[in-house]
């Protein structure tokens, strides 16, 4: 069962793109690949005041996900709490997993030669701490839900 | 090793507390100060790492070799290329007097450094570029309270009604103020904007009004008359604390809000619904009187109106509304030991005439288009020498080639920067600043309702031969005989010096970047501000003795703004919240999210000149040309196009920046000159531009 999410509270964000840079700078990524994106609906008028709503996409980090099983080296893995994630020593950047993920999300990362994707930053959840995009949140839209278990 | 160091960011001017983590001498994370912002940062800010790995900035001291702007550079050391400047600032001073060096810079909090190095080579001219920033705003605070633009801050968070015109916050990016503007919305305030055009804050709003450019003084004009009418204002606080309010409110009495809406373009019944709910919620009611408000022709006295409303609504000293902000004095700590207090004033009178010519302007740091005009007539006096600290005039004000000429005349140009600005690839000599995660800067006062003092601390040894610049002033001074005024050789000292009167020690800044000098905010007795302004009179002037003793009226009659003729616009400019003017263009990571700019057009005058989404257009001035794409939109009016400010840089040494996008302010020809006489800030928003599909369009030559 997943048991993280981030949640996009889109009254609060400000499209400041600013998670998009706190996820690359966290995650040394160079000028290419982008881990999460935020995007908008067209502006409409409201009560006379044209307006938005945010989305905010990364990895859905899916219960049965299209990467895993494609990888031909096992290095893309699910891990039990959920997050799906990239081993880095075992991945050869063949880049079946982005051919498989109906929403391209892995990235090719030209630094390394292997691809990359939202981990939802697990070393830092793994000492308690939150990903970098929630953390550094211009205006605290984003926030990192933790799932309960029923 | 991992160590944090607490710094403050410098990707902008808000200069927001930061926390950096580095190991192993590399710059690993960036966070913004969790005890202020609690970690928030925006784009710029994670930036920051990517600029400190950039190798396209200058990266030791260059003398120029070839024809000013030919960009043939000889790389010196430190010791040659402070010579060389010292040697030619003594040059100008035997020839024309120690006054004919001007310097530059941005304002900010450390300004009362670089102002006594200037004053204590002994010239008076010491400026920034705030005319074509917020002077309007600065001068129509002090002609209303005596104070300037920061004489107040504004208690949003608790505010009822928030009220911007053209402030684009969201872009223009305080995070401590975004974060404040959310919370009030959360918390059900009502937030009207203003503008032109849709902006990122005007989609926060609740009310919007879109106007006709140019028109925010009639709006502001309209407002005041349906508040008089509706009674909407706090008479005992008028009683109380100002002067003029009858010949302010007889003036206004022509200006009706059925005129203001007619004359903007929006419903009468939305702005007089709008003045009966400030009415119910003052004193809770906070108008920005602006920033950036060198625009129209009338923006002093805009802004002068929207600081009035405030006054109107008694939002004085409360919570939910403009406050004083408290000093170390107010905290019974003694304040820093300033750089200035060290050295003699110089008794020259400024080159810009502020001061005896124009005596209704802040002497603090003058008006710097106003140097253009000495340098080209040396009149009172030639001008020969300029020294540009973090300030890039061709980036900031219009009419790059007219400033060219003027610069011409002089002797010297220096830029110290940490990046190539556009005056520096135009100048003599390039002083290369550390960028801040690189460098120091001296202790700095933030005052507020919990006033601190805070720096900036070394994260990272120089990548490259840069130095800090409050060492670069300290090598200068001791090469022109003036090193006894900085008596330090070491930041600790620096700091040591300004610290000594507090109490505190630079160990105490050191455990969370700042030290907070009250727990509990402090707020005046509003029974009893007497004293607090400082107009001639110690009241709140609504007719301003200021103005009027220099012949200027209090209040201008309305003028309406000159509509485009056919086939063209009034050319606007602003903020995106990913890049800060033009000195981030070129930011590897700021870059990849917005290379270029575009020009916004509204889609019944683009259908009509066949222009679509993404085609190239030709953007024409007088002898000026700029082409971009267009961005077709409904949410700008008609008599308007858009563009975001600071692109078309022409460093062939940024190569992501160059050539990409457009610069506004090449096409702001002529006005250079355009200065608003009552506030001297530029009126930047007075060209219009001729627009056209450009033949750059790709067509198809090939059909089958
Ligand atoms: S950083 Fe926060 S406010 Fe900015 S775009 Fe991302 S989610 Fe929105
Ligand atoms: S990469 Fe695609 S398929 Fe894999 S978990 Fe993420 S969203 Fe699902
Ligand atoms: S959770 Fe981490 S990896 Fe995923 S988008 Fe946010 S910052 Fe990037
Ligand atoms: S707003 Fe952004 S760029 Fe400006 S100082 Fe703060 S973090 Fe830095």
């Amino acid at each position: 069962m997943n048991k993280y999410m981030i949640y996009l509270n889109s009254k609060r964000c400000i499209g400041c793109h600013g998670c998009e840079v706190h996820c690359k700078t966290n995650k040394d990524l160079p000028v290419g690949p982008f881990l999460c994106e935020i995007s908008h609906e067209p502006l409409k008028a409201v009560k006379g005041v044209p307006k938005t709503e945010y989305h905010f996409r990364s990895c859905y980090h899916c219960e049965d996900p299209y990467c895993v099983p494609v990888c031909p080296t096992g290095a893309m893995k699910k891990r039990e709490d959920g997050i799906v994630y990239i081993d880095t020593d075992s991945c050869i950047g063949c880049m079946a997993c982005a051919g498989a993920c109906p929403w391209h999300i892995p990235q090719f990362n030209p630094n390394t030669g292997k691809a990359v994707k939202c981990d939802y930053c697990m070393d830092r959840v793994d000492v308690g701490l939150k990903p970098a995009c929630v953390t550094k949140c211009t205006t605290r839209a984003l926030k990192f839900v933790t799932i309960q278990e029923i | 090793m991992r160590k944090t160091v607490w710094s403050m960011c410098s990707m902008c001017s808000v200069r927001c507390p930061i926390k950096v983590e580095v190991e192993d001498g590399k710059v690993k994370w960036i966070e913004g100060n969790p005890h202020i912002l609690k970690g928030a940062l925006c784009a710029k800010g994670s930036a920051g790492i990517a600029l400190q790995r950039d190798h396209e900035r200058p990266q030791q001291p260059l003398i120029r070799a070839g024809g000013r702007g030919a960009g043939k550079w000889e790389p010196v050391s430190w010791y040659t290329a402070l010579d060389y400047v010292a040697e030619k600032m003594n040059k100008i001073k035997e020839k024309y007097g120690a006054k004919a060096v001007m310097l530059s810079c941005r304002g900010g909090p450390w300004q009362d450094l670089w102002k006594s190095f200037i004053h204590a080579f002994g010239s008076p001219n010491f400026t920034n570029h705030d005319s074509g920033c917020g002077r309007n705003v600065h001068h129509a605070s002090k002609s209303v309270y005596g104070l300037g633009r920061k004489g107040f801050i504004y208690d949003i968070k608790n505010a009822k009604h928030l009220i911007s015109f053209g402030r684009n916050l969201m872009a223009s990016l305080r995070i401590a103020e975004v974060n404040q503007i959310m919370d009030m919305l959360d918390a059900g305030g009502s937030f009207t904007y203003v503008d032109v055009r849709q902006t990122l804050t005007g989609i926060k709003a609740t009310r919007f009004f879109q106007v006709r450019p140019g028109t925010d003084y009639a709006l502001a004009l309209g407002m005041i008359n349906e508040v008089i009418k509706q009674e909407a204002y706090d008479k005992e606080f008028i009683e109380k604390y100002t002067t003029g309010f009858d010949k302010m409110a007889e003036f206004v009495e022509q200006y009706t809000a059925e005129w203001a809406a007619k004359e903007c373009g929006i419903k009468v019944k939305k702005l007089k619904d709008f003045v009966s709910e400030i009415g119910q919620q003052r004193p809770k009611v906070i108008f920005h009187p602006g920033w950036m408000l060198s625009r129209y022709r009338d923006s002093f006295y805009a802004s002068r109106m929207l600081h009035i409303l405030n006054v109107l609504m008694g939002s004085v000293e409360v919570e939910g509304g403009q406050q004083f902000p408290k000093t170390p004095a107010d905290c019974g700590v003694k304040g820093l030991r300033t750089f200035s207090s060290m050295v003699p004033k110089p008794e020259d009178k400024r080159a810009d005439g502020v001061g005896w010519k124009y005596k209704h302007f802040d002497k603090g740091p003058g008006l710097f288009h106003l140097f253009y005009d000495a340098m080209l007539t040396e009149e009172p006096y030639p001008i020969k020498g300029v020294i540009c600290y973090r300030h890039d005039p061709f980036n900031c004000f219009p009419d790059v080639t007219a400033q060219k000429e003027a610069f011409d005349k002089c002797d010297l140009l220096v830029s110290i920067d940490t990046h190539y600005s556009e005056f520096g690839w135009y100048s003599d000599v390039i002083l290369p600043e550390s960028m801040y995660l690189e460098r120091e800067t001296p202790v700095c006062t933030q005052k507020g309702p919990k006033p601190r003092f805070a720096f900036r601390d070394r994260a990272v040894e120089p990548r490259f031969d840069t130095k800090p610049s409050w060492e670069i002033f300290k090598m200068l001074a001791d090469r022109l005989g003036i090193g006894e005024y900085f008596p330090w050789t070491t930041a600790e000292e620096m700091w040591e010096f300004q610290l000594e009167p507090t109490g505190y020690k630079i160990d105490d800044l050191r455990e969370k970047g700042f030290v907070a000098l009250t727990d509990t905010p402090i707020m005046y007795d509003r029974d009893n501000l007497d004293g607090k302004f400082k107009t001639p009179s110690g009241k709140i002037e609504f007719v301003s003795q200021m103005l009027e003793e220099n012949g200027l009226p209090s209040f201008k009659p309305y003028e309406s703004p000159q509509k485009p003729p056919k086939g063209r616009f009034r050319l606007i400019f602003g903020r995106s919240p990913v890049h800060a003017h033009g000195h981030t263009i070129n930011n590897p990571l700021l870059n990849e999210l917005m290379p270029e700019n575009t020009l916004w057009i509204n889609s019944r005058v683009a259908a009509r000149m066949g222009v679509k989404e993404g085609d190239w257009v030709d953007v024409i001035a007088d002898s000026q040309k700029g082409t971009i794409r267009a961005h077709v939109t409904d949410f700008i009016h008609p008599e308007a196009v858009y563009t975001v400010h600071g692109f078309g840089r022409q460093v062939p040494l940024q190569s992501r920046a160059y050539h990409a996008g457009m610069s506004d302010q090449k096409l702001q020809e002529g006005l250079l000159e355009m200065m608003d006489p009552a506030g001297g800030g530029l009126c930047l928003c007075e060209k219009f531009v001729t627009v056209r599909r450009s033949p750059r369009n790709p067509r198809r030559r090939v059909e089958l």
